[in-house]
């Protein structure tokens, strides 16, 4: 495959002596090992895995010049979610004064805060038939991973309504009683 | 009778189409391959099942690690149109090599007053320069909002892009922290961005 064809034009017999050419097969053994070489270290050193995003909107801000919007939300199909210290969460529904359901405290997994979601989101839409809303609160104790756990909770429960705003002294205040802060 | 005799086969083997197949893939992982970039500081990200992909051009990212703030701009044509701006800002002249400095730098996180010295510095020495990162407060002095807003306006001026902005953060950073940049994108109407994860297998 690799050999051109050295042999001379088919004259048989007479003519002149031709010098034998020499093969012009080349080894590849070296070549081969060299490309393979390099391929394993393109291989290794290339990062596949390209990073993943997960997109995030805020609110628009009201500016003050803006009439106050309020919006009307049934508190009953509120849920809010504090974030604590160690991977901890407390979630309750309707106001944190006279809460519908809970206080109660979580934790993240499948066993923890999606079963709650799943469970409150279905008990939500049965009874009221609309989504269910959820409010993100992380107190100054909770890491950046817990925030994105959350998110990507409500993202696998498949919730769409959601919001992360500020924690107010009221909902600190029962962290610290839960030992969360 | 005569004995069948095995007749010896040579072995040499034709490397030819092995040969063709190694400089194959060579040529496709060497033009596939995009160095990879050091950051100054490392920043695990959180893991989450979110499956978007980041673009690749028309990107800003912020990376939060260890409360210090860096920031980096793809494209080279980016950078330097945003360093230009930056400098007529905070009335600071950058000479034409250091803008081709700071055009190969892919991240940083220095105020802008400590800029130039950062760029006297080759890129392979840059690990060895302590970073204190860039400044974000609430006041006047938040310079990664600035920075923020000249490589969103320098975008639309060259590539007449909206400018993807993405926090990359460490996983143990606070989340008072996030929440500053989180406020100061917010301040510039910059409602919509990504957070960098990497990829988990949800478990059911």
């Amino acid at each position: 495959m690799a050999e051109l064809d050295t042999s001379g034009g088919g004259k048989k017999g007479g003519g002149k002596v031709r010098s034998k050419k020499a093969s012009t097969r080349v080894d590849l053994t070296a070549m081969v090992d060299l490309a393979f070489l390099l391929i394993t270290f393109f291989i290794l050193t290339t990062t596949l895995q390209k990073p993943k995003a997960m997109d995030l909107t805020m609110p628009d801000k009201q500016k003050p010049e803006d009439k106050q919007v309020e919006l009307e939300v049934a508190e009953s199909r509120t849920m809010t979610i504090l974030i604590g210290k160690d991977n901890k969460v407390e979630w309750y529904i309707g106001q944190p004064a006279k809460p519908i359901a809970g206080p109660t405290v979580d934790n993240f997994g499948k066993n923890g805060l999606r079963k709650t979601l799943l469970e409150k989101s279905a008990d939500v839409k049965k009874t009221q038939g609309k989504e269910m809303i959820v409010i993100i609160k992380p107190s100054s104790k909770s890491t950046y991973e817990n925030v994105v756990s959350v998110m990507d909770e409500l993202n696998i429960v498949g919730n769409t309504i959601r919001a992360i705003q500020d924690i107010s002294p009221d909902e600190v205040g029962l962290l610290q009683r839960d030992g969360l802060y | 009778m005569p004995r069948a005799k095995v007749k010896r086969k040579s072995t040499a083997i034709d490397m030819t189409a092995m040969c063709d197949v190694a400089f194959l893939l060579l040529t496709f992982f060497i033009l596939s391959a995009k160095p990879k970039t050091q950051d100054p500081i490392t920043a695990i990200v959180p893991a989450a099942a979110s499956e978007v992909a980041l673009p690749e051009t028309d990107f800003a990212a912020i990376i939060v690690g260890q409360g210090k703030v860096f920031f980096n701009i793809e494209g080279q044509d980016l950078r330097m149109e945003t360093l230009k701006a930056m400098g007529e800002k905070y009335g600071i002249t950058f000479t034409p090599q250091e803008v081709v400095a700071f055009s190969n730098t892919e991240s940083f996180g220095v105020p802008i007053q400590q800029l130039k010295g950062l760029l006297a510095v080759p890129v392979a020495d840059r690990s060895n320069v302590k970073q204190i990162g860039i400044p974000v407060d609430t006041t006047d002095n938040n310079e990664l909002f600035h920075w923020v807003r000249e490589t969103r306006k320098a975008d639309i001026a060259l590539h007449n892009a909206v400018l993807t902005v993405a926090i990359k953060g460490d996983s143990k950073e606070e989340y008072p922290k996030i929440a500053d940049i989180i406020k100061t994108l917010q301040k510039q109407e910059v409602n919509k961005f990504s957070l960098i994860t990497s990829l988990r297998k949800v478990q059911k």
